[in-house]
């Protein structure tokens, strides 16, 4: 069995599982937001139970619209913190939160070998720390609220091999745009990605996280790191519960496997409207931004804040740029404000944010007017994602996202340092 | 059950975003999200769908954010159905969840054009269209999801199954 197999067998009482099996799943850990908990507390309300499977193993984060944008986003946040209340559930308040996919990982509450299901799309994020980690809606969210299973259909495997050591300035998010661009959008439909090969054992776990993050813009259901070294000693000051660590058998079947030398791999830009409309930085010439944007559960964490700091250092951002940085949660903040790095930002002239999606779905903090351009971190260039349906997103990592504000055009990290 | 109405169609990639954009997401009743339906790709769609029309889409339907605003707003459109040639698997699992037909049918989705009408019979997954006089078939649902689908949707699904642990 690979990975996935082995987790998801471990969670439904069976010695095997394979691809296109429908199984019954025992969940580790439920995830809803602001958005996505009103309606699955409706929902639950429906079942006639009156309290969730287990307090300790369910998780809500005012993350999307929060701290509260207008009226109707206060009404939601207020809905789901009366739950939470109520319920006695794990809550993190504003002020005390992050974006969930940051969050999450940084407390220990997703583990190796666990099974996470959360009403958000990039709940692929956890398959970094080698659990199975998957998105679905308000309604499955609630059914797993109330009985601690879910449903699923056994996805098969795709492994990715990405040999060879990157270049500077060249990071996760890179690796992960160039792999969406060979394979497309649905290039891993329903599959379960696991990420392997010299690359990617060398990134550090922020890294990883962007790469696991960004599965589902491959139509991926779960996107999986082997534990190692790395992992442990990420998750061991963590974690407050006891975890197992699986791992693929020798002879773990796959649909298909990739393998690519990634040791002259340019940073990665993918163009408007889809993350797999991607080109190397070099390739895209004279597109002048009006706005860039570094955060999201894809690139706000502190390694991609010390990258954005490095080339932000002693620099200012364009005049005709705003530039807005927003760290993934508030441990985030704190340990970039301990290393100088909230500082270099200010004084280069970006705007720093709380933490919070704000403009990555086009909630608040950043919304694109008819015509504007944005350099973002983020994780979707959708017509309208991050506001006017004649805006363009452009979505790369923070080396590439930091050098665009200083120069006000999309452009390599290499052209303003070494 | 049968099914009847006029094609409204799309290409590939139609995400969640363009389906229900997120500053609407502070909405939750599936009339006030109708307002909105497809507003980001296809401005006129609410105002020329009629109760019980149908949608027919490229590959990948449905792609993106995990929003169930999303099925939610096309079915209280009036939308009885979706035809594509493929769907993302959140989308899927949510359509399914809350009781919005969705079939995949490659061939009839190639054979229609917007405006034609089809007549959809979900049991059997046959497809005609009505203005081409052509037939066409969608892969049947696994027994697993037919009992969700026979028993209305998850949450009655999910009833019944605690019913019975007690
Ligand atoms: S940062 Fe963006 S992609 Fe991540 S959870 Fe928030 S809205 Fe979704």
């Amino acid at each position: 069995m690979n990975l996935g197999e082995k987790i998801l067998a471990a969670h439904s009482g069976k010695t095997k599982v394979s691809a296109g099996e429908f199984i019954d799943v025992r969940v580790d850990m439920v995830l809803a937001n602001d958005i996505t908990a009103p309606l699955a507390i409706q929902e639950f309300g429906k079942l006639g139970v009156n309290k969730v499977f287990d307090p300790s193993r369910v998780v809500m984060v005012p993350d999307h619209f929060c701290p509260n944008k207008d009226i109707l986003a206060a009404e939601q946040a207020k809905l789901m913190r009366e739950f939470a209340r109520k319920h006695g559930i794990l809550y993190f308040e504003v002020g005390r939160m992050g974006i969930e996919h940051v969050l999450l990982p940084e407390n220990g509450m997703v583990l190796p070998g666990e099974v996470i299901v959360g009403a958000d799309s990039h709940t692929c994020t956890y398959g970094a720390v080698g659990a199975f980690a998957t998105g679905m809606g308000s309604t499955d969210i609630a059914m797993a609220m109330a009985t601690g299973e879910i449903w699923m259909k056994v996805p098969p495997a795709v492994k990715f091999v990405y040999r060879g050591k990157l270049k500077k300035w060249v990071g996760g998010k890179d690796l992960i745009l160039f792999t969406i661009g060979q394979i497309g959008v649905e290039g891993a439909h329903y599959s379960s990605m696991e990420f392997a090969g010299e690359a990617v054992d060398l990134l550090g776990m922020d890294g990883r996280f962007t790469m696991a993050n960004m599965a589902i813009e491959a139509g991926g259901k779960a996107g999986l790191f082997a534990v190692d070294a790395r992992t442990i000693e990420y998750v061991k000051p963590r974690a407050k519960r006891s975890y197992r660590i699986y791992k693929s058998d020798k002879n773990a079947t796959y649909a298909r496997t990739f393998e690519w030398d990634i040791s002259k791999l340019e940073p990665q830009v993918a163009l408007p409207h889809l993350p797999s409309n991607v080109r190397p930085v070099s390739q895209v010439k004279n597109v002048e931004v009006d706005q860039v944007v570094i955060g999201s559960c894809t690139n706000g964490r502190l390694d991609d804040l010390r990258v954005a700091a490095k080339l932000l250092k002693g620099r200012q951002v364009n005049p005709r740029v705003r530039c807005i940085v927003i760290p993934g949660s508030q441990q985030v903040y704190m340990q970039a404000m301990r290393e100088g790095l909230l500082g270099i930002f200010v004084q280069a002239g970006v705007a720093v944010s709380t933490p919070t999606c704000g403009p990555c779905l086009g909630g608040h903090m950043g919304i694109l007017a008819a015509g504007e351009r944005c350099c973002s971190t983020t994780n979707r260039n959708f017509v309208g994602r991050m506001g006017s349906t004649k805006s363009e997103v452009f979505l790369a990592g923070p080396a590439v996202a930091a050098a665009t504000a200083v120069v006000g055009r999309i452009t390599s990290p290499l052209e303003i340092a070494r | 059950m049968k099914l009847r109405g006029a094609v409204h169609k799309y290409g590939a990639h139609i995400n969640t975003d363009v389906i229900i954009p997120a500053r609407h997401l502070s909405l939750s009743e599936g009339a006030d999200l109708a307002r909105h339906c497809m507003e980001d790709i296809d401005a006129g769609f609410v105002k020329r769908v009629k109760q019980g029309d149908i949608m027919v889409a490229a590959a990948n339907f449905g792609c993106g954010s995990s929003r169930e605003h999303a099925p939610l707003a096309i079915k209280a459109s009036g939308i009885s159905c979706i035809i594509a040639e493929s769907y993302a698997r959140i989308f899927f699992r949510n359509g399914i969840n809350i009781g919005l037909p969705l079939l995949e049918s490659p061939e009839a989705v190639h054979g229609t054009k917007n405006g034609d009408v089809l007549e959809v019979v979900l049991e059997t997954g046959e497809i005609k269209n009505l203005t081409s006089g052509k037939t066409y078939r969608a892969a049947p649902y696994p027994p697993f999801l037919l009992d969700i689908i026979s028993a209305g949707g998850l949450v009655e699904y999910t009833k019944r199954r605690l019913e019975k642990a007690k």
